[in-house]
């Protein structure tokens, strides 16, 4: 985070020098809304991510560590791997074929598709979980079928993997839509005209054309997927070592007054969250590269 | 090809299978689904259950944990969480999965001793450290100037409790008069400044963001709040009377039929009254139903007088829809203020 506020400020400076400048508020404005804004930053971001790791190790660097020794915190871990590592590729090559689709096609219906993938963005994330307790819950529409068959969707993995699949659908698709739309068809015709086939066309030209977006919605949509908690906590069932994902065992360590504990895990969650970052900006920074070349 | 799915993958499919059944048939897996604060009990009890088990049978047991919210936990039974016994706070989150699902007989109270509850608990006060209010009795929690903080009773187990023990104080003080308990309770609302949805949500808003003079809680989370949020800034006040909160378990019968666990759940929730069942209970300060055990810890469970649900509301039912339900007394005098 820190070198995307160092890129973008010095973008800023860099373009101040060279452009006229566009307003001609005096220095002082400038400093005092840079400094309301800096200040702004540090009151809501860095001052809780600070507290999350002070909290954390409040108690010095053992009782930190042997917070992830305790089985149950070993599992969420691993739930919340196992989830991202089948939310996020499933969720990416959706992505890409709904981008594909919607960009480079034209159809009847293509504006609902649109909105229908935008849908999990405007629903709340309890409602998300909701909906997969009225299909599959015992009182919803599929539920005494599969409990005749011995299935088990929701409070157990899959139902976690399919709230989180649902919560995160839209980050990948929407990333590439603009992207493709922007870039047109004309290198796909183009390379079908010298004769190449579909999947000679999409796996050189189109992916290359695209690689940087893409990485850039999977990046988002692995954070998501590991942070979720409204709509996995209404289909989890809360069993502790088999359906906690991370961010609900921070919860109940928290309840348990296990504060150290319960921070040291949220710390856990709050690197992968600022590594996502960072990857983030290193992709945004080569993805800006890539297009000045 | 065949001769590398004979060497290689049927020995390891006759593994994996063999593997598989030996795993059945020794590991039995139970889940308990329970509200948020028998954690650190059941925690204890599980593994000296599982001892208990597998030296009375020879089979290993699991049991698998799930605590949460009590109503929300009993609808999560209710769409499919299976529960293999459930063991809650109140008898109503427990009927509901009779009348909402079906998944128990209508009696099950009657199948376990003293109305299917082991153990249970009562509502006492925690005050600041000196007690500079005052605070003794239910009646204090009326005066002009205490501000009282209990959890939502709509929401929350706890917050129900508190309500009907007031309501119940207010009663057996007038003699059954019903006008003089809906103006005292209307009274003690008019003092409580915010509801939280939950009992824990309440102690934070007590004991860390410092609201309130008097705080209403269960008896087994007075002295875990004391000892830690506040050893040296708060102090548990016993009134003279308070109602006596029985902790129900059930076996759910759809569930432990389907998966044949109907002997364990039941020896599970029949060690809780055992001795050691009764033992571990006094350590997490819940009232044991045994005398014996209960004249152990004089110092840990006082002496006060405790009435029942059932004596100042006729029945959970009855509570439920004559206070809690929407348009019910509490709606009525909450909103009034």
């Amino acid at each position: 985070m820190a070198s995307a506020i160092a890129s973008t400020l010095s973008s800023h400076s860099g373009s101040a020098q060279s452009a006229p400048r566009a307003t001609h508020d005096p220095r002082w404005v400038r400093w005092l809304l840079t400094t309301v804004a800096l200040l702004f930053l540090a009151f809501f971001l860095l001052l809780p991510l600070a507290a999350v790791f002070t909290e954390a190790l409040r108690r010095g660097v053992g009782a930190y560590f042997a917070a992830f020794g305790d089985p149950d915190a070993l599992a969420s871990i691993k739930l919340t791997l196992i989830t991202a590592a089948i939310a996020v590729p499933a969720n990416t090559l959706f992505g890409v074929a709904a981008a594909w689709v919607i960009a480079k096609f034209h159809f009847p219906g293509k504006s609902i598709l649109i909105t229908l993938i935008d849908l999990p963005f405007a629903v709340s994330p309890v409602i998300s979980g909701l909906i997969y307790v009225l299909v599959f819950g015992l009182q919803g529409w599929l539920g005494p079928w599969l409990m005749e068959h011995d299935l088990k969707i929701i409070f157990a993995v899959p139902g976690i993997v399919l709230a989180t699949m649902f919560v995160t659908f839209p980050f990948v698709a929407r990333e590439l839509i603009p992207l493709m739309q922007a870039q047109g068809a004309d290198e796909e015709y183009a390379a079908i005209t010298l004769g190449a086939n579909g999947w000679q066309t999409f796996w050189r030209v189109t992916l290359p054309n695209i690689k940087w977006g893409l990485l850039y919605g999977v990046i988002l949509c692995n954070a998501r997927a590991m942070g979720e908690f409204g709509a996995v906590s209404v289909v989890s069932g809360h069993i502790r070592g088999e359906t906690n994902t991370m961010p609900l065992h921070v919860e109940i360590l928290y309840n348990e007054y296990n504060f150290v504990a319960a921070f040291a895990v949220a710390s856990l969650l709050a690197l992968l969250a600022i590594v996502t970052l960072v990857l983030k900006s290193l992709v945004e920074w080569r993805h800006a590269q890539a297009h000045v070349e | 090809m065949p001769s590398i799915f004979k060497r290689i993958v049927r020995p390891a499919l006759i593994a994996a299978s063999l593997t598989a059944a030996v795993a059945a048939s020794a590991n039995t897996t139970i889940l308990n689904v329970s509200y948020d604060v028998t954690r650190e009990f059941y925690k204890e009890f599980n593994p000296l259950f599982a001892a208990h088990w597998k030296k009375s049978t020879g089979e290993t047991v699991t049991i698998n944990q799930s605590h949460g919210g009590s109503s929300k936990q009993a609808r999560s039974v209710i769409d499919g969480l299976a529960a293999d016994v459930v063991t809650m706070n109140q008898a109503l989150d427990i009927d509901i999965l009779h009348t909402q699902a079906n998944l128990i007989p209508a009696d099950w109270a009657t199948r376990l001793p003293h109305n299917s509850a082991p153990n249970s608990s009562t509502i006492l006060f925690i005050v600041r450290k000196g007690n500079p209010k005052n605070i003794r009795d239910w009646s204090d929690l009326v005066k002009p100037g205490v501000s009282v903080i209990l959890p939502n009773p709509k929401t929350s187990g706890n917050g129900r409790y508190s309500y009907l023990a007031a309501w119940g104080y207010a009663l057996r003080q007038s003699g059954g008069d019903e006008a003089y308990a809906r103006d005292f309770i209307t009274k003690f609302f008019a003092n409580v400044p915010v509801l939280d949805t939950g009992g824990r949500g309440a102690t934070t808003t007590f004991a860390q963001r410092g609201i309130g003079d008097v705080l209403l809680t269960f008896e087994n989370e007075v002295a875990l709040t004391i000892r830690e949020l506040g050893a040296d800034s708060l102090e548990a006040i016993v009134p003279p009377s308070s109602i006596r909160a029985d902790n129900p378990i059930v076996w759910v019968d759809q569930v432990v039929k389907k998966k044949g666990t109907e002997k364990v759940a039941k020896a599970y929730l029949e060690y809780l009254y055992s001795e050691e069942g009764q033992e571990l209970a006094a350590k997490h300060y819940f009232r044991p139903v045994d005398p014996k055990v209960l004249a152990r810890y004089p110092d840990r469970f006082r002496q006060l007088e405790l009435f029942s649900v059932e004596e100042v509301a006729g029945s959970w039912t009855n509570a439920q829809k004559t206070h809690f339900a929407d348009g019910g007394v509490f709606d009525q005098i909450y909103t009034r203020k």
